[in-house]
């Protein structure tokens, strides 16, 4: 027996009719939605949902967005949302379930990721932060970097190496970590934009019950491709309006501002607009294949464009604005608890966007991605495939 | 600007339509035959043609059924030329179907249209195949008293097999769209940069002719068939596109070089990667000017920016084809270069992207 989407209307309406948004506190509204099977509905019942079809989703928050209702502020959470959980979901305990999910929905515990190693960037399966046995513990050492929200976070998902005498990919596992425990040192890591956006966590003999291991001993490899996964998803889903997103900045500034056109920069200017307008639609042919249930390998290569027409497009936006282009906003070292590229000016935005080839896979790994598993070509030489973690050059 | 959310996939009954003409091509059009067309008189080949006609219906297909075509709309047209772009067929689709059956049906000519639909008879569009959407109505042929044409078209694209020409003409009263019967003309085909679509001259000496639109008639006929045009051939130029990446692809596959097939070396294969994300892109940009000509919404933005945005992407997979097969892709005996050339004439065809850019700038309000 399917849900359709009237069941869920009717249900979010019928929710809101006993739990008036208006006068309930808001985090206790958010655990009832939650109890009530409408958070996430793909979830299972009892974690927030009633293995309801995803594409379903939008028909509940339509409803609580239409009332009014408080939301749990989806961008703050949005690695708990995007990656944690389906995570925790797949590989975790039914305790763990019934420990971690709820909180981690409603917002009340913000997550924070911590995968990559100043020596372990692309080639993540390299890591290196120990985890040793000890009794109904480990004990956790190393260092993570780029770790955003770490600074705001309750709880991070870590992967750590647990066997340094096997092949890097055979040796990880995955914890659920406490990042107020002992140990954990949270520093801003300051960007080329002035601003801290991310962290470099130190974890000194951070001591981890084996409840929050996740998976089992030496499988961290597989528990963290299914966050990797859940981490393109949540990149590749987002289609704009014609002229949104960063291209409207810059057209809105060519309309206002006749005094800094010239022929040579309206070429370039439609060529942006040309590039964003063409990724639009190729966005929304990707939303069409997905809804259709036949999703295409074009994920990667949305990535790769995307990032090349942002930094295109900045650059460009620096350059008509000519003399002021030489100000910038702000250098101040701030932590600023979301990317905000509309909020700032020109020269942030050109800065910030260097981040976009390089975050979330670099462009080049993503074009591997798109040779190997999209073209077929043959893949890189894996010299290090069969040589234990600890005898690996570095 | 909100806009209804175009359908960018392809439907069943496209996907059909495609595997029929793609097992057609692949008998009939193999790139060993087209290579060996090339040189001959018959650069054409009209019995492909004929049984494309016949067989698929590719001549009437956009045209409404009781005009004797098959009343599918754009959207098919656009795959067909897909197809024929994968395979650089030899036969006289943008000029006949895509471009002079398009301004009969606009001009309501409904006796030639049953004739080019029927694939009794080809067509051509006599224009300068460079001419792009929003050029203004041609002035090099003109009427005389007695209603005959007189003047010179060059580059008109499937002319030298055409039966029928469709010619924009200034008469005393305005524009006029005529079809003058190609035997009432001197048409000489030029040695054409593309092999695979000709391009001739069209000469008329007080050449009898039959008036199908006139006035701003005819001016909107001639309109529609060039932006139907531009925004088809962006389908053509996916599919040379296409083409381009999977032969390359499996060509690096299985060319060895250093003990290592030469698909593997990572400066190649971001290469690859690039043109398979161009390929995305223009799938989606072409698709996206097929459905706006078929539901009428966003056309002349639509075929703008597919038109600025695939051709690039048509040329520049050719060129790497060429360069990443080496020494074979410079070959004649090779077909890459039929490609590269069909890609580079598809440039300066129905506007350059510079051209359409220029337009671009003006319809969404960016101001010089």
């Amino acid at each position: 027996m399917t849900v359709t989407a009237s069941d869920l209307s009717r249900q979010a309406t019928e929710f809101l009719a006993s739990h008036d948004p208006g006068t309930t506190d808001r985090m206790d509204f958010l655990r009832a939605r939650f109890d009530a099977g409408l958070a996430w509905i793909h979830f299972p019942a009892g974690l927030g949902g009633q293995n309801a079809p995803r594409a379903l989703q939008s028909v509940v928050d339509e409803v609580f967005t239409a009332a009014g209702a408080p939301d749990n502020n989806p961008r703050r959470i949005g690695i708990g949302l995007g990656m944690a959980a389906p995570t925790i979901l797949a590989f975790g305990t039914p305790e763990q379930h019934e420990r971690f999910l709820r909180p981690l929905w409603t917002g009340e515990e913000v997550w924070c990721q911590l995968f990559s190693e100043p020596g372990a960037g692309s080639d993540l399966a390299a890591l290196g932060t120990r985890a040793v046995r000890d009794g109904d513990d480990w004990i956790v050492t190393g260092q993570k970097v780029w770790t955003s929200g770490a600074h705001e976070s309750q709880w991070a998902i870590l992967v750590t190496r647990t066997d340094p005498d096997v092949p890097k990919h055979q040796g990880m596992t995955y914890f659920l970590c406490d990042m107020t425990a002992p140990g954990v040192d949270v520093r801003p890591l300051r960007q080329i934009t002035g601003e801290a956006e991310f962290n470099e966590v130190f974890l000194t003999e951070v001591r981890i019950p084996d409840t929050q291991r996740l998976g089992a001993v030496g499988e961290g490899w597989k528990v963290a491709q299914t966050t990797l996964m859940n981490e393109r998803v949540a990149i590749g889903g987002h289609v704009q309006p014609r002229e949104g997103g960063l291209i409207g900045i810059v057209t809105k500034t060519w309309r206002e501002r006749p005094e800094l056109r010239t022929p040579e920069l309206r070429d370039r200017l439609v060529q942006r607009w040309v590039e964003a307008e063409t990724l639009r639609l190729a966005g929304t042919r990707l939303r069409q294949q997905l809804t259709k249930g036949a999703p295409g390998p074009e994920g990667s290569a949305m990535k790769v464009a995307f990032s090349e027409l942002n930094q295109a497009l900045t650059g460009l936006e620096v350059e008509l604005l000519g003399e002021e282009g030489l100000a910038y906003d702000d250098w101040t070292f701030r932590r600023p608890a979301i990317v905000d590229f509309t909020g700032r000016e020109a020269g942030y935005r050109y800065l910030r966007a260097k981040g976009n080839s390089i975050e979330g896979g670099t462009s080049e790994v993503l074009r591997n991605i798109i040779a190997e598993r999209v073209l077929g070509l043959p893949s890189e030489p894996r010299v290090d495939k069969d040589v234990a973690w600890k005898d690996l050059p570095r | 600007m909100s806009q209804a959310q175009p359908d960018l996939l392809y439907s069943d009954v496209e996907e059909d339509l495609r595997a029929s003409v793609r097992d057609l091509l692949k008998a009939k059009a193999a790139p060993e035959a087209l290579l060996a067309r090339v040189e001959t008189a018959e650069g054409y080949d009209l019995k492909l043609w004929r049984t494309l006609a016949d067989e698929v219906g590719v001549a009437g297909l956009a045209v409404p059924e009781e005009l004797g075509g098959h009343g599918a709309s754009a959207r098919e047209v656009a795959v067909v030329a897909e197809e024929l772009g994968r395979s650089v067929a030899p036969v006289p689709f943008l000029g006949s179907v895509v471009l002079a059956t398009t301004a009969l049906v606009r001009a309501s000519a409904g006796g030639f249209v049953r004739r080019l639909a029927s694939g009794s008879a080809i067509g051509a569009l006599a224009v300068p195949l460079s001419t792009a959407p929003g050029a203004g109505f041609p002035s090099s042929v003109t009427v005389s008293a007695s209603g005959t044409l007189s003047g010179r078209v060059g580059t008109v694209a499937d002319a030298s097999v055409a039966d029928l020409l469709v010619v924009p003409a200034a008469g005393p009263d305005g524009p006029g769209l005529y079809v003058v019967e190609a035997s009432a003309a001197t048409v000489t085909e030029l040695v054409s940069f593309d092999l695979t679509r000709r391009v001739a001259d069209v000469v008329l000496s007080n050449a009898p002719a039959v008036l199908v639109a006139s006035g701003s008639d005819a001016a909107s006929a001639l309109e529609e068939a060039l932006l139907f045009g531009a925004g088809i051939l962006t389908s053509e130029q996916t599919g040379i596109a296409e083409w381009a990446l999977t032969e390359t692809v499996s060509y690096l596959k299985g060319r060895y070089q250093f003990g290592r097939p030469v698909g593997g070396f990572q400066s190649l294969k971001h290469r690859l990667a690039n043109l398979y994300t161009d390929l995305v892109l223009a799938r989606a940009t072409a698709r996206n000017a097929a459905d706006a000509l078929a539901t009428g919404a966003d056309v002349p933005i639509a075929v703008a920016v597919a038109q600025a945005r695939v051709s690039p992407i048509a040329v520049h997979a050719s060129e790497e084809a060429i360069q990443l097969h080496g020494g074979i892709g410079m070959t004649w005996e090779h077909p890459a270069h039929l490609y590269l050339k069909r890609a580079k004439a598809d440039e300066l065809a129905l506007g350059t992207p510079g051209k359409h850019r220029a337009r671009l700038a003006d319809l969404v309000n960016l101001p010089a």
